[in-house]
């Protein structure tokens, strides 16, 4: 949604340089800088990335709200960006993501029966992590690989074409 | 824009600005296009698709129907928003906005005036397609105001939209995706911006409803009736909701020229008050301590027998400035009549150094619409959103677009936009104004003179002073309620006179009061004759009123310890008087201890009458609802009193009749600023550099007896009673955030919660006035010492 005359940047009384750490800033500035400073608000979603892969695959509200401070944005316009897409998880998550594609050409080539085998065999509904925590199944939208459904993403690598038993051993390879 | 075009819409031709889009010129045009999403007043979000419409340009059609909100218009265009195609996809969308919609009208609050249920009566199916389940969606608190049944929610992000471009608070957010979508903060806190109630008007379905008026009444049980609001100075248009003589609810007309579309929360919801259980119904007459219930006639006759047996030059009239018109015309008339010229409606000030020089018809400066055109607008000691809500939105629009927004305060103000603010202590701000006058080459005269000459502008002042010639006369320099409870109000008032001159930019006053301009009209004023003419003598402002003691006092909609800016001083004023009559629309506590006679007077849409709004429009009203039990509207109370005075000319048949009388006597009144005389401001400042000075901020939900009786409204934050201290301040005082405090100001003496606020200047606390635990207190702003308590003491521990 783009407002006719929201503010473009909020001040947030922190000092910057008490969030996160140095290196994670670091990286963060490096997408500030792709973009016009007035536009800094742009990186929020590599950001948001960058900041989850150091938080064990998942956001806090507490890390989007110092993200909207380093960002100067508005909190909630954070949460809404965090909430859309998928691939943030608001909740603890496993050690591992296993993804697996839902949409129609997966759907029509068996990635119903990958989520059914998955659930039974490691005793996880779509969207829970393991007993022990080695991996959470998530049911994903198209990945875009639809040319080799059913498509599957383990954290952020694509595997395609998969049956039950090739997912296994993939699976078995998680620590 | 000059170059029109001639666009088809239905087959009518429409003279249309290029770049419009469809569905505003066919608004204009009367051909009415369902939408959700659209609002004229909001930024275009296409994203319901309410209002497709069939379309072609120069002859080729656009392949599908397009949004009729989102589509500009060309030459050549040729619109049909009823032909097979576009119902079609009409009726498409509404059978996909009702999947997810639940069938709850019976039950739903909006049900009877639901934009979604009208426009379904027009196109949705009979039969739902749908068979799967519905969505249900958990509801958020928004506060005591708004309610919420987001299951009805269409995301049409109107309110979203609402919140981030007018009020400038960006709250409220879209999460989710898909079937999750959902509206919310995501972190459920209360939605506490001064303007948020909007939203439950712009709310197209039941998702956003108002808390109180909810499960009261149906729309269709509803008469709508005119009236303008009794709060702050921009007097905006309502549309009253009666039903079986009693307001239900409060909506707002359009009025481009004064609220645009909009209305505060407190011109919304502060009708609760009328339906209290301390109104005042029946005369009382206070004998031998007792009070009793008395017919109208006694009770007027002893108020006219006392009050022409006393003497006038020890008679005093205090009228609120939210008085209509016709009520300060004629309590002006009987108190001249009976040679009593102690007559005066501005309760919240203390300094009337100026009055031989103050202009007879003070205003805005401007007409309220040219407000977002300035490009540089100085604020002098203005809480500007707790003060004008509406004015402040005016000033937001400026800075949106471009205009620098500059204030001279004792706290720094959350501004929901770019600006330059001076924060320093009452005394300092006299000086602070000196500097930006210097820095502009003002020269001044008298004690002006010498504070300009004796000051050093720093950075920031020559900043402001800059900006304010930079605007080309497109700027204004204004003065809000702080000031005008300034105990240097006068020099204040000459400096910002000098700094507009100097700058070349108009000078105003933000009217804190309904009628605070219209009380200069109608002669409640010691200096001001009705027809806002010179008196020939200035009698007693208000601060000489309770300096001299006088012996018999009038008040008009007041309570003396809350609405009147040195609550200790007007109680014991009205101790010491030996007859006290108050005419009230409510019974409260104060006045059964300072008056002997209580006259119920009808409040807010209860009487007909006129205010004068802060860019000087008349603006008159019917009343909506009668008064309760045997109150009666004030015009037709101090008719008989008049009467039964023997004042001649009190055979008025109706209001219309006061204010054309008073019109007339107007006739030639324009609304100008600029000082009557010449004559440098006389006296020294009055106020101490050092030690601790209370800065006594009124509450925006404290403004009025009315007000402060929603009980909605008492629950939102910010109106508690409480000591706010900056923290370098605290440390120097050995004070603690949470700490309870003694204040003494003077004689008075309160105690209260102490709380640490970075936004307070230091040598300042800041301890509003006119709430509950405030009515022990000396002025407004005036010197105090604070002095912790150590045992935990009755009042913390309530608190
Ligand atoms: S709550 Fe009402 S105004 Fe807000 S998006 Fe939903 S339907 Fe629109
Ligand atoms: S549907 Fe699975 S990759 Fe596209
Ligand atoms: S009104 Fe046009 S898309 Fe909503």
């Amino acid at each position: 949604m783009s407002f006719r005359n929201a503010p473009q940047a909020v001040a947030h009384d922190v000092n910057k340089a008490d969030l996160f750490t140095p290196e994670i800033r670091t990286a963060i500035d490096a997408h500030i800088a792709k973009y016009p400073p007035e536009w800094k608000q742009s990186a929020v979603m590599p950001a948001l990335s960058i900041l989850q892969d150091a938080h064990g695959g998942w956001l806090t509200t507490d890390l989007m709200n110092d993200l909207a401070a380093y960002l100067d944005m508005p909190a909630v316009s954070v949460y809404e960006v965090a909430t859309f897409y998928g691939m943030y998880d608001l909740e603890p998550q496993g050690r591992h993501k296993v993804c697996i594609c839902n949409s129609i050409s997966c759907m029509l080539n068996g990635s119903e029966v990958l989520i059914e085998h998955v659930e039974h065999k490691y005793g996880v509904k779509v969207g829970e992590t393991t007993a022990d925590g080695r991996f959470t199944l998530k049911e994903v939208e198209c990945l875009g690989a639809c040319r080799d459904a059913p498509a599957v993403m383990l954290n952020k690598v694509y595997h395609e074409k998969l049956t039950p038993e090739a997912l296994d051993t993939l699976i078995d390879g998680l620590e | 824009m000059t170059d029109k075009i001639n666009i088809e819409i239905d087959g009518r031709v429409c003279e249309a600005a290029p770049g419009e889009m469809i569905i505003a010129v066919a608004d204009r045009e009367g051909i009415s296009i369902p939408r959700f999403c659209y609002h004229k007043k909001l930024s275009i979000a296409a994203n319901c698709r309410m209002c497709l419409v069939e379309a072609e340009q120069g002859g080729r059609p656009f392949p599908k129907p397009v949004p009729a909100c989102a589509t500009p218009v060309g030459e050549g265009l040729k619109v049909w928003t009823r032909s097979p195609k576009a119902i079609e996809a009409q009726r498409a969308t509404m059978e996909f906005l009702l999947i997810n919609h639940p069938l709850d009208c019976p039950i739903c609050d909006q049900g009877g005036e639901c934009e979604l249920q009208d426009v379904a009566m027009g196109y949705g199916g009979d039969v739902s397609r749908f068979s799967e389940r519905k969505r249900v969606v958990l509801d958020e608190d928004l506060g005591p105001l708004i309610a919420t049944d987001m299951t009805r929610c269409i995301h049409c992000t109107r309110c979203v939209r609402f919140c981030a471009e007018i009020a400038g608070v960006r709250e409220l957010g879209a999460t989710g995706r898909g079937e999750d979508m959902r509206i919310g903060t995501y972190i459920a806190h209360a939605v506490t911006h001064e303007l948020a109630g909007n939203v439950i008007d712009l709310c197209p379905v039941g998702a956003l409803t108002s808390k109180p008026y909810r499960f009261t009444a149906r729309p269709w049980e509803l008469t709508g009736r005119d009236s303008i609001a009794p709060h702050d100075g921009l007097g905006s248009n309502l549309r009253l909701h009666v039903r079986r003589g009693q307001v239900m609810r409060v909506h707002p007309n359009d009025n481009e020229a004064v609220n645009e579309t909009w209305i505060s929360d407190r011109d919304r919801f502060s009708y609760a008050g009328l339906n209290g259980a301390d109104r005042l119904t029946v005369p009382m007459i206070k004998r031998e301590g007792e009070w009793q219930q008395v017919e109208w006639t006694d009770a007027l006759t002893h108020v006219a027998e006392r009050l022409k047996a006393a003497d006038s030059a020890d008679t005093g009239w205090l009228l609120a400035p939210n008085a209509t018109l016709e009520e300060l015309y004629l309590a002006a008339r009987i108190a001249r009549g009976l040679g009593c010229d102690n007559i005066d409606h501005r309760l919240r000030q203390q300094d009337f150094r100026a009055d031989a020089a103050d202009p007879l018809f003070p205003w805005l400066g401007l007409p309220v619409a040219e407000l977002p055109r300035q490009r540089a607008i100085l604020l002098i000691g203005s809480h500007i959103r707790q003060e004008q809500p509406l004015l402040a939105h005016r000033i937001r629009q400026a800075a949106l677009d471009g205009a620098e927004v500059l204030c001279v305060n004792p706290l720094e103000l959350e501004l929901n936009h770019r600006s330059t603010q001076i924060v320093s202590t009452p005394a300092r701000m006299v000086a602070d104004l000196a500097a930006i006058a210097k820095a502009l080459d003002a020269r001044g005269s008298g004690v002006m003179a010498d504070l300009i000459g004796a000051s050093a502008p720093t950075d920031a002042h020559t900043a402001v002073a800059q900006t304010l010639q930079q605007a080309d006369g497109q700027g204004v320099v204004l003065l809000g309620a702080l000031a005008e409870a300034h105990p240097d109000y006068s020099l204040l008032k000459a400096l910002a006179g000098v700094i507009a001159e100097a700058a070349g930019v108009r000078f105003g006053y933000l009217p804190a009061a309904a009628n605070s301009v219209g009380a200069h009209l109608a002669g409640a004023h010691p200096a001001i004759l009705p027809g806002a003419h010179p008196a020939e003598t200035t009698r007693l402002a208000i601060g000489a009123m309770f300096d001299k003691p006088l012996t018999s006092l009038v008040l008009w909609g007041l309570e003396p310890d809350r609405d009147v800016i040195d609550a200790a001083r007007a109680m014991a004023a009205c101790e010491r008087a030996k007859f006290v009559v108050a005419c009230s629309a409510f019974d409260a506590p104060s006045l059964r201890t300072a008056a002997d006679v209580l006259l119920p007077i009808g409040a807010f849409a209860e009487t007909s009458g006129t205010f004068v709004n802060a860019g000087g429009i008349w603006q008159s009203f019917q009343g909506a609802v009668a008064p309760p039990g045997e109150a009666r509207p004030g015009w037709k109370v101090l008719r008989v009193l008049g009467n039964l005075l023997d004042l001649s000319g009190f055979e008025y048949r109706d209001s219309a009749e006061v204010r054309e009388e008073l019109a007339a006597l107007c006739a030639e009144a324009t609304p100008d600023n600029t000082p009557r005389t010449n004559q440098a401001v006389t006296g020294p400042t009055l106020i101490a550099e050092t030690g601790l000075t209370r800065v006594g901020a009124v509450p925006c939900y404290a403004l009025d007896p009315l007000v402060r009786r929603a009980p909605a409204l008492a629950r939102m934050p910010g109106a508690e009673f409480s000591v706010r201290l900056h923290p370098d301040q605290a440390a120097e005082l050995g004070l603690a955030d949470g700490d309870c405090v003694r204040i003494t100001q003077g004689t008075a003496q309160a105690e209260a919660h102490l709380f640490i606020d970075t936004r307070i200047a230091v040598g300042t606390a800041l301890i509003p006035a006119a709430v509950s635990g405030s009515e022990g207190l000396g002025a407004m702003i005036g010197a105090i010492t604070l002095e912790r308590l150590s045992g935990r003491t009755a009042y913390c521990e309530r608190g």
